[in-house]
């Protein structure tokens, strides 16, 4: 009986997250749009966008093949999975045992596979340049998300994301500077991997500065809004992690109802916290340049090295 | 040995504090933008006029806390606005001092670390002092600032990596015996001081004789050119 | 006899026997459909059941065959390192014995005459099935060479093309300079031992720096045949231009013959192993990795890209079991297994992933005639069923879950994640940082298949050959659906693998990662429940439920909305016009990013040709653009070498000077010295 309860909780927070997605993605333009004196839309405007979306008919492009078709589908389950596989609500999650970080990062990496294949498929100069370099940045930025990964992993004994939390959950207020450098270097990380400033400008369709919206350029109807659940389901996965592998207090060690609405109410606040942070540095940091990306993420991966040695060095055996 | 969560948080602190000198040191080897480079090393020795303080909290040392104050006055202040008012003055500032090949000097840096650990490992196994761990890393400030020696080409980012160089020498110090005498570090403090003083000085004289700062062409001063 | 001899005989005789039969292959063609590529599929059927006997737990055997030297016998031996290798070759020779009857169609009514290309293969595969099974050095030798020379006259087949001749000749001399590393190597094991079975090698106790010495020889003879940086630069020239059935068994199967010899000397025959031993593999592994991986996307050419990631995949091989040395030699046995059982699985993936990409390149250049990426685009919608199964062997390259090439490369990191328990500290630094060059080498693998897929399969068409393709035959189909079939297999099966697996570092080094299996066929738990798990069929089952979901959602509103075709239109050309093929993104600037980012470590060569109007001379009338990555091991590498040996022979030359009085007096000062010796 038990068990069934924690499933139907997993199934309920993944399902959760997926919902409020798009209310974190507009909260995060909300603050912006305040911040550069501008009058934001309606806090649930991504929802009517989206409704909008799947009332509209698809239209395709002449050449588009079946990958083209499925790849928003693709795309938005793999992203789905990757939120099933962390912990939101409560702390001792059964798929965290399916699947560990690695596993996490294996799976984003799986949606972006097909969507870089999408963004080729048409056959126009757009997506094949947004594929380009959408792959690139992912490249760049493997190493310091593995970093992280292994720093968090070797603290903890466990590459289980559960495990994880529950071990930083459990010590008592230590400073180490092996988790400030990994928060730090997964900050960037997420910046790069979900396409937000400096590194890609999520509110463009100009080419010199797209890389999202050119791999989904052809979209239409039901797909792109697909496409758009996925880029912001995955955003606000990369804010949950952060939130709850860095500052997992509040989260829930049990199946009581008073915990887990302790649980839901400090994971909003931190959302909040986070997208107002996210915002206040769109606002003040101006875009890269392409080239300039790989030097973006070469510092992440230098922090990220950096807590790794701290972690050796620094925090002993 | 205990483990790092069972230490007191005064410690905990002092080693995020040495981690975080390291990454300004690495910031510093990185930086190609003169000004920003005077503003991390102000940073580096804020952060260490912190660590002293923590230290002679810790131990009850008074006189850490004359050290700490005169690195912050000195080598936080002082000597950045120094060499920020030269630079403006030699019109310099705004330059930027390409560094050479970034990857590999971030590589050779990182794998300096690892060096400098792999060194102090036997040392730390017999070593009493509170901030044990924090050796290695004052060795790898040591290191990375020759590293930045060599591989930048103005003189103002030479000075700066000397400086840099000399607080690994003081972070040392501070790490391993608690301090030095205090003779010992107003001595040190002075020749900072003086040796700032006269680079400024230089500055103009070589760059009347060369009508450039960059160390490369230094050589041209060489008597059996012409 | 036991059923494992059995079964091999039968498959070394089958092979034989097709060698016999491909004699007649001039004059009656159909004899190669009916007769040969069967008996060659009975023999790969054969290894693999042998294989699977052996690896279940069956015995395997041991024996002396009476051909050879009088005084040294053939030893061969079955045991499970060995029957896994001959399962991998099995597999391989299975499926391109299903391929190869559509695609050698073309040779028929060609120059090339088929009865080389069959006896050829035919000794190939047989060779590699020798060197599996050998127990001392003389067979081992004689089967290796066996197995150079058939591949050369299979690399140089289309000889016509002098760059094939050139690249075959490189092929051999690389081969030879192997092999005799190789059997130096041997040769110092047998100085202790006494004779050259493996049995008395395996009793030896060697000197810690002849041991060093031994592995050193070992690791360049068994590495330039497997390919590892920078002893490398055969493979990018020779895998290309044999035929692509054969680039499958050469990519697949015999770099895997390579490692296995590896692993053979070091774990079996040398024993005790040295830490920095490790430390070489490991850094040898990263090197060779990320170069592979760096080339691979800077090629154009479908099949050389292919060559270099197999570079990079044996790199991936070597870095798994530089982490298995570093573990054995700390005393850490049961994580020295999980790194070797990693490598192991890695070979496994890699030679299914390989080959089914190899045929896929075979079946698009046998179909389009096009190698080259720049001119191919749209064949997804000409092949679709090569185009699936490629995709597939995409996704598993580039270690997606929940495909093959994911399970080896966690297995991997998870072993390079247990470097805490190590002692030294500088271990444990750089093992992480290892590990973070494979995930680069992973996300660039990644990248690079993106590329091959999109320009190759999507897009619009390139060039007329390719818009006219037509989907490839039936038995070129079924082959790449059972490799991609088996990729798929062995990602959601990965317990009942690793058990297997277990059996072989068992029967290695005498240990075991008990831990990994024993929460039931579900779940893959390396080291501990608690450390890590990952379930593969579950996640499949993921994969599915969601799936399950879009297709219910997708049924169930179709009875809201009317049941039309969805409309196509033109795709988005910004007003400027109908867009063409030309406009499309092409490999090369797909790869440009990248190459801007890693340019130091490449040769770039560039090459802009304005063709101007004949009438009109300051007209431009076309531009051409011509990219080629030179290797920089070529210019660092061999060609100081080859001017060292150059200036070394011309001042070996100066003794003939063509006087007679010289000759006269050479043969002089030699007797004069004999004599001198005598007394």
């Amino acid at each position: 009986m038990n068990t069934f309860i924690i499933w139907l909780l997993a199934l309920v927070q993944t399902a959760l997250l997926v919902a409020i997605a798009p209310l974190f993605a507009s909260w995060v333009k909300r603050i912006k749009c305040y911040l550069q004196n501008r009058r934001p839309p309606v806090l649930l405007q991504p929802y009517r966008d989206l409704r909008r979306l799947f009332a509209k008919k698809v239209v395709l492009a002449d050449n588009a093949s079946v990958i083209f078709r499925l790849a928003p589908y693709i795309v938005c389950g793999t992203t789905i999975m990757a939120a099933a596989v962390i912990p939101i609500l409560i702390v001792q999650i059964p798929i965290a045992s399916i699947a560990d970080a690695i596993v996490l990062v294996g799976t984003f990496a799986l949606g972006r596979f097909f969507l870089a294949l999408a963004g080729l498929d048409v056959g126009t100069s757009f997506g094949g340049m947004g594929s380009s370099r959408e792959m690139t940045i992912a490249a760049l930025a493997e190493p310091a998300m593995l970093m992280v990964v292994f720093t968090l992993a070797m603290l903890a004994s466990s590459s289980n994301l559960s495990t994880i939390v529950t071990y930083v959950l459990n010590q008592e207020l230590v400073l180490r500077p092996s988790l400030l450098f990994a928060l730090l270097a997964l900050i960037l990380v997420g910046i790069a991997e979900t396409g937000r400033f400096p590194v890609d400008n999520p509110a463009t369709h100009l080419e010199l500065t797209m890389i999202h919206e050119a791999m989904i350029l052809e979209y239409s109807g039901r797909h792109l809004a697909l496409m758009e659940l996925a880029a912001q389901l995955k955003f606000t996965i990369y804010a949950v992690l952060i939130a709850n592998l860095f500052f997992p207090w509040g989260i829930s060690q049990s199946l009581a109802p008073g915990a887990l609405l302790l649980a839901v109410f400090s994971i909003a606040a931190k959302l909040t916290v986070l997208g107002a942070f996210l915002a206040l540095s769109e606002t003040t940091m101006a875009k890269m340049r392409l080239f300039r990306v790989p030097t973006f993420l070469a510092v992440a991966f230098t922090l990220s090295l950096l807590g790794m040695l701290s972690f050796i060095m620094l925090e002993g055996h | 040995m205990e483990t790092y969560a069972e230490l007191p948080l005064l410690q905990q602190a002092i080693q995020t504090l040495a981690a975080l000198v390291l990454v300004s040191s690495f910031a510093l080897l990185a930086q190609s933008r003169v000004i920003a480079t005077i503003q991390i090393f102000a940073w580096q020795g804020l952060l260490l006029a912190v660590i002293t303080t923590l230290i002679a909290w810790e131990t009850g040392l008074t006189h850490l806390y004359i050290s700490a104050a005169l690195t912050l006055v000195l080598k936080a202040f002082f000597v950045p606005w120094l060499l920020i008012r030269q630079a403006r003055k030699l019109g310099i500032l705004r330059d930027f001092d390409a560094i050479i090949r970034p990857g590999i000097t971030l590589m050779a840096a990182g794998s300096l670390v690892i060096f400098c650990y792999n060194v102090v490992l036997p040392i730390q196994r017999f070593a009493q002092s509170i901030t044990r761990d924090a050796i290695a890393v004052s060795l790898a400030l040591v290191m990375i600032g020759m590293l930045m020696l060599i591989t930048r080409r103005k003189a103002i980012t030479q000075v700066v990596a000397f400086m840099s160089l000399e607080n690994g020498l003081f972070f040392a110090a501070i790490s391993a015996t608690q301090g030095m005498p205090m003779v010992v570090e107003l001595g040190v403090a002075f020749d900072v001081l003086i040796a700032a003083v006269i680079f400024g000085i230089f500055f103009f004289h070589i760059r009347d004789s060369i009508e450039s700062l960059d160390v490369d062409q230094l050589n041209r001063l060489a008597e059996t050119d012409e | 006899m036991s059923e494992s001899a059995v079964l091999v005989s039968i498959a070394i005789g089958s092979t034989l026997a097709s060698c016999v039969f491909t004699l007649f292959a001039d004059k009656y063609p159909s004899i190669l459909k009916s007769v040969v590529f069967p008996l060659l599929a009975l023999s790969g059927l054969t290894s693999m059941g042998a294989c699977l006997l052996v690896l279940t737990g069956a015995p395997g055997f041991s024996g002396v065959l009476p051909i050879g030297l009088p005084w040294l016998f053939w030893h061969i031996h079955l045991d499970a390192l060995a029957g896994f290798f001959l399962g991998i070759i099995g597999v391989i020779t299975f499926s391109i014995s299903l391929f190869a009857p559509g695609y050698i169609r073309e040779y028929i009514h060609s120059d090339y005459s088929l009865v080389v290309l069959g006896l050829a293969t035919g000794l190939f595969i047989t060779g590699m099935q020798l060197v599996v099974i050998a127990n001392d050095a003389f067979v081992f030798m004689v089967a290796w060479e066996l197995m150079s020379v058939s591949s050369y006259f299979l690399v140089a087949y289309e000889h016509k093309e002098s760059a094939n001749r050139h690249a075959a000749f490189l092929y051999l001399l690389m081969a030879q300079i192997g092999a005799l590393f190789i059997l130096l190597g041997f040769g110092v094991l047998a100085a202790f031992a006494g004779d050259f079975a493996f049995e008395s090698f395996r009793v030896t106790e060697l000197t810690p720096f002849w041991a060093a010495v031994a592995f050193g020889l070992g690791l360049a003879g068994f590495g330039m045949k497997a390919g590892i940086v920078p002893l490398h630069i055969w493979l990018p020239e020779a895998h290309p231009v044999a035929p692509s059935h054969i680039s499958a068994l050469m990519s697949g199967v015999m770099l895997k013959v390579a490692v296995y010899g590896f692993i053979r000397l070091v774990f079996d025959l040398l024993g005790d192993l040295h830490w920095s031993w490790g430390i070489v593999l490991l850094i040898v592994g990263s090197v060779t990795a990320l170069y592979g991986v760096l080339y691979a996307l800077m090629q154009h050419d479908l099949k050389r890209l292919l060559a270099y990631h197999s570079v990079e995949n044996i790199g991936i091989i070597y870095i798994g079991l530089g982490l298995s040395v570093i573990f054995f030699s700390a005393g850490q046995t049961t994580f020295g297994v999980l790194g070797l059982i990693a490598a192991l699985y890695h070979t496994l993936n890699h030679a299914l992933f390989k080959s089914l990409l190899f045929l896929g390149a075979g079946a698009v250049l046998s179909r389009g005639h096009e190698r080259n990426l720049e001119h191919m685009g749209g064949l997804i919608h000409r092949m679709p069923w090569t185009a699936l199964f490629f995709l597939i062997g995409c996704i598993s390259i580039s270690a997606l879950p929940p495909f093959n090439g994911f399970v080896s490369e966690w297995l991997t990191f998870q072993t390079a994640l247990q470097a805490t328990m190590l002692e030294s500290g500088v271990l444990r630094a750089v093992i992480p940082i290892t590990a973070a060059m494979l995930a680069l080498t992973g996300a660039l693998a990644a990248a690079c298949f993106v590329k091959v897929y999109g320009i190759a399969f999507l897009g619009q068409a390139r060039s007329r050959r390719v818009r006219h393709a037509r989907e490839a035959s039936k038995g070129m189909v079924i082959a790449q659906g059972l490799l991609a079939g088996l990729c798929l297999l062995f990602g959601v099966l990965p317990t009942t693998t690793v058990a297997a697996l277990n059996r072989i570092a068992y029967d290695l080094t005498g240990h075991r990662v008990a831990a990994a299996t024993q929460q039931g066929w579900l779940w893959l738990t390396p080291v501990d429940p608690k450390v890590a798990s990952y379930s593969a069929p579950l996640i499949l089952l993921g994969v599915l439920i969601i799936l399950a979901i879009w297709a219910s959602i997708y049924l169930l509103s179709r009875r809201q909305r009317r049941i039309q075709p969805v409309p196509r239109k033109a795709p988005w050309d910004c007003g400027f016009g109908p867009l063409n093929p030309r406009m499309q993104y092409s490999a090369t600037a797909f790869a440009m990013p990248i190459r801007h980012v890693f340019r130091s470590m490449m040769r770039l060569q560039e090459e802009k040709i304005r063709e101007m109007d004949p009438h009109l001379l300051t007209r431009p009338v076309g531009l051409r653009y011509l990219f080629h990555a030179k290797d920089i091991s070529w210019h660092y590498l061999y060609l100081p070498v080859e001017r060292l040996l150059h200036a070394a022979a011309r001042r070996v030359g100066r003794i003939q000077t063509g006087h007679l009085r010289h000759y006269l007096a050479y043969s002089f000062f030699t007797l004069v010295f004999l004599l001198w010796l005598i007394t």
